[in-house]
């Protein structure tokens, strides 16, 4: 189920502005990838494009490859809805459709390909998936009430659970705790530690210690200044990127000295 | 709302070089304590003032005058008894009071008013979900305007391309819906031979309350919050299923008050109806038989500059209870359009 | 590597609606294919969506030719100098001057009834309104926004025939019925453009020790003025085609009347109904000079003329709002 990312020589637009430029790097498969870096590097922006989420904001485009499993995503005869259908992603804010219930909102992707699901495995389903996210103890009794009711962090794990419920191959998160207390980061973390025996994981985070405490591998961004393109500074294991990286830059950024 | 952000000293001194504008601000604190226990105002800012509070009470003068002329003025009919309005009215001969002669007007208004919205509102609904959501950015705000240019065609206008160009041109397919679908009820009848019927006129009243409805709906529709939209499409979701998702559920109010708006337009709409309608005072469903209904605006406008005393107050009646009618639609759109407000705000 | 069982942590129930996806088939295939039906519905929706946005286009191309196709036949400059005074049957005379005369007296009047309400209005809703009676100004110009205009011509006459006597016919009445047409509009609009005025800058001049009111002229309507402008000008657009109120308050005439105080008078859109209303006229075969159609083509020409002047306005109003609207940087 869970796949291998490879990136080669990708550059990415908004119009005329090169917001990323020349990144070339590999995604582990069931592990856990941490893009870190200051604001405005372009780490959210390189994010998107690994599920074509990139293109539908107007004026943006992508130069080079993404392939995942040796499939580039950005081949004309791929489809850019099929895509996100296979590689999942989750929002900065939590974002379940206010009109839905609970249920409805775990279902909203696996209704979209399967319109006659039976009431029974729809039953499954929902209870598997949110499961999946640790969120059916939680919600069990109100399945069919509106997600909008929930605490921030509960929606947010409804969201992944809405995520893995159509079982995709990858699953992108994009500061997935930045709009969540203390506590309801912490649930979020251990979710994503169990969740990466299933799932290739790369999570954008602003917070280093969150980067160190779930990723296997981290990969450091940079602005080279004002106007100029983000940039991949350097990829590694986690470990070595917090103790002995080889850049400079990422030395000062992980020992707060900028950014 | 709009790219103000500069507070462009175009009031204060145009002139002035930019080392004063520069200056200014410190300037401006200074002075910030002394206007802060302002006393209150003297001379020509309490004229103004009250100037300004008396125009906006003029409106609500006005307003109620509306109401209690046209009540005084409908009054010798309301109170007159039904035999002494049929006698002294030459246009109410052959009904035997007036709620008699107000029911089939009142039919025929909201008749004509319900085609035309059920004929606008798909097609709005489309064309604000073309600007929003599928044309390219730069095209939308033109392709706005363009729709906007459909309002300011005066009715008049649709009247007579009503009744000279679209009547004959729709006649065939009205024909022909007669012959295949005739035992639907509402196609039944002897389908009138030179299209002025109440479905022309539906299609004419759609045309012109199709700017209001697109413009109120696009907006709603620009309005839903991209975060659900990007986790529509981050779903795997088509464009298609990503409006269905998340765009139609959020506007849907939005697109009911609008609806209603348009079908206020088109309650009061006179001459498109006077032109095109060929009239009747029945309670007639027929939409493609000539002679069956009339609305109350084209009534008034037809029977109006002919009418004596008594006429022209039977038709103020009629008038009056147009105005009632609009209200209410009115009012309940503006009720639903405040209820969004507060349910947007809460987000 | 797509078909090994993924070892789940979670529930036990092998639900088979997973199988959404088949793990047969590989990643490639996968990504390349969305389900026909959706990928045709979509398509479909996009197809239809498109269309009616040209649907809607028909009606406003058909418009535009046929009143410009017929109208420009007729369209000259006798048509404009002439009025309709002794014109009969189907001679190939007559103009629309005494209706140009009607509609340029009636519109002034009215907008220079509408204006100082609706600003004013629009000013104190700005500057001063609060409290009970902004919140009713503001609920019932939304109310007066949805008056039918023929109600608002029963009400114009209602008003003259109570202070006047019944039967009365005059501009002026129509003035006052456009007038209530007109005043949400404009204070609407006004409204609009006097809150785009930076409040820093009403703050900038009152610290200068300016009064109150002299701020409100000086400096916010000042700075608003093109934007009051275009908005007039649209709501003068939008009352010039009104008919309805017009044919029961001002009624209709032949011979040019410029007293707004007395008498009939034709206006613009008045003449189009008229005209279409008489219909063909019953020529004899052997009459040469007789025009079975002349109502029709000086229906279509005074139709372009009206359309000309409406379009002429908004054209305007927009250069107005480009060529003096305050500079911003942007």
């Amino acid at each position: 189920m869970a796949q291998r990312i490879d990136v080669k020589d990708l550059n990415i637009y908004y119009g005329d502005f090169r917001a990323v430029a020349d990144v070339e790097m590999s995604v582990e498969p069931r592990s856990v990838t941490a893009f870190i870096g200051p604001s405005g590097c372009g780490k959210s922006t390189f994010l998107r494009t690994l599920n074509r989420m990139h293109e539908v904001i107007p004026g943006a485009r992508v130069e080079g490859r993404v392939e995942i499993d040796g499939v580039d995503l950005y081949a004309p005869d791929v489809d850019p809805v099929a895509v996100r259908r296979q590689i999942g992603m989750v929002f900065q804010r939590p974002n379940p459709f206010p009109t839905m219930s609970i249920a409805d909102n775990v279902l909203a992707g696996v209704r979209l390909n399967n319109r006659r699901i039976s009431k029974g495995d729809a039953q499954d389903l929902v209870e598997q998936s949110l499961r999946g996210a640790n969120l059916w103890n939680e919600v069990k009794d109100r399945l069919d009430r509106p997600g909008s009711g929930l605490s921030g962090g509960q929606q947010q794990r409804l969201c992944i659970a809405r995520a893995i419920a159509v079982k995709p191959q990858v699953l992108l998160m994009d500061e997935p705790c930045s709009a969540l207390d203390p506590i309801s980061t912490l649930a979020i973390e251990d979710l994503i530690s169990e969740l990466k025996a299933d799932y290739t994981i790369v999570i954008v985070t602003h917070n280093m210690q969150q980067a160190a405490r779930v990723s296997d591998r981290t990969a450091f961004f940079n602005l080279a200044g004002q106007g100029q393109p983000g940039k991949l500074v350097e990829v590694d294991d986690t470990s070595v990127i917090f103790s002995a990286p080889r850049e400079q830059a990422t030395e000062d950024y992980i020992s707060g000295r900028f950014g | 709302m709009t790219a103000t952000t500069s507070p462009a000293p175009a009031g204060t001194d145009p002139g002035g070089p930019p080392e004063s504008a520069g200056s200014r601000p410190p300037r401006r604190s200074l002075r910030g304590p002394r206007r802060a226990g302002r006393p209150v105002e003297r001379g020509a800012s309490r004229v103004f003032r009250w100037t300004a509070t008396g125009a906006g009470a003029l409106i609500l003068v006005v307003l109620a005058a509306v109401a209690v002329f046209l009540v005084v003025k409908a009054m010798p009919a309301l109170t007159a008894s039904s035999g002494e309005l049929v006698d002294s009215v030459s246009f109410m001969r052959n009904s035997s009071s007036l709620a008699d002669y107000v029911g089939p007007l009142v039919f025929g208004t909201v008749l004509a008013a319900v085609l035309a919205l059920v004929l606008a509102v798909p097609v709005a609904i489309a064309i604000a979900l073309f600007i929003s959501h599928y044309a390219p950015r730069r095209l939308a705000s033109g392709l706005g305007y363009v729709v906007d240019l459909l309002a300011a065609v005066p009715s008049v206008v649709y009247g007579l391309w009503g009744a000279m160009v679209l009547a004959p041109l729709v006649q065939p397919l009205w024909s022909w819906l007669g012959s295949t679908l005739g035992w639907i009820p509402l196609f039944g009848g002897t389908v009138s031979p030179t299209g002025r019927v109440i479905l022309t006129v539906g299609v004419v009243l759609a045309v012109m309350i199709l700017p209001i409805i697109t413009a109120v709906s696009r907006e709603v529709f620009l309005q839903t919050p991209r975060l659900y939209e990007e986790a529509a499409l981050a779903l795997g979701a088509t464009r298609w299923e990503m409006i269905r998702m998340t765009v139609l559920p959020f506007g849907r109010s939005g697109v009911v008050s609008a609806a209603m708006l348009g079908l206020g337009r088109a309650l009061g709409e006179t001459m498109a109806v006077l032109m095109i309608l060929s009239q009747g005072f029945l309670y007639s469903f027929l939409l493609l038989a000539a002679g069956q209904q009339q609305t109350i605006a084209a009534n008034i406008a037809a029977q109006f500059p002919e009418a004596s005393d008594m006429g022209m107050s039977v038709l103020i009646a009629t008038g009056l209870a147009l105005f009632v009618i609009t209200l209410v639609v009115n009012m309940s759109a503006r009720a639903i359009v405040a209820r969004r407000k507060d349910f947007s705000g809460a987000n | 590597m797509a078909a090994t069982p993924r070892p789940t942590a979670v529930s036990p129930t092998s639900p088979s609606s997973s199988a959404v996806i088949d793990p047969a088939k590989d990643l490639a295939t996968l990504l390349r294919q969305v389900d026909p039906r959706r990928r045709r519905t979509d398509r479909v929706m996009r197809g239809v969506i498109t269309g009616a946005f040209a649907l809607a286009m028909l009606p406003l191309l058909s418009v535009a030719w046929t009143v410009v196709s017929h109208g420009v036949e007729r369209f000259d400059l006798y048509f404009l100098s002439h009025s309709m005074r002794g014109v009969y049957g189907g001679i190939d005379a007559g103009g629309i001057y005494h209706a140009i005369v009607g509609t340029v007296e009636i519109t002034l009047f009215a907008t220079l009834i509408s204006v100082p309400i609706g600003l004013l209005t629009a000013i104190y809703l700005v500057e001063y309104g609060r409290g009970p009676l902004a919140r009713a100004v503001t609920f019932f110009v939304d109310v007066m926004t949805g008056i039918p205009s023929i109600v608002a011509g029963l009400f114009a006459y209602a008003l003259f025939a109570v202070i006047l006597g019944p039967g009365i016919r005059m501009g002026v009445v129509g003035s006052v019925a456009l007038s209530v047409l007109m005043i949400p509009v404009v204070v609407r609009s006004s409204e609009e453009m006097l809150r785009l005025v930076p409040n820093e800058l009403r703050e900038a001049a009152l610290a200068l020790g300016v009064p109150r009111w002299l701020v409100v002229i000086k400096v916010v309507l000042r700075t608003a003025v093109a934007g009051i402008v275009t908005g007039v000008m649209i709501a003068v657009a939008r009352v010039i085609g009104e008919t309805a109120p017009l044919l029961i308050t001002v009624g209709v005439a032949d011979s040019i009347n410029f007293n707004l105080f007395e008498g009939r008078m034709m206006t613009l859109p008045v003449y189009v109904y008229r005209q279409f209303q008489q219909g063909l006229i019953p020529c004899s075969a052997d009459d040469a000079s007789c025009i079975a159609t002349i109502t029709y083509d000086r229906a279509w020409a005074a139709a372009l003329t009206l359309i000309l002047l409406v379009m002429l306005l908004n054209l305007v109003a927009r250069l107005v709002t480009r060529f003096f609207a305050p500079k911003t940087i942007s």
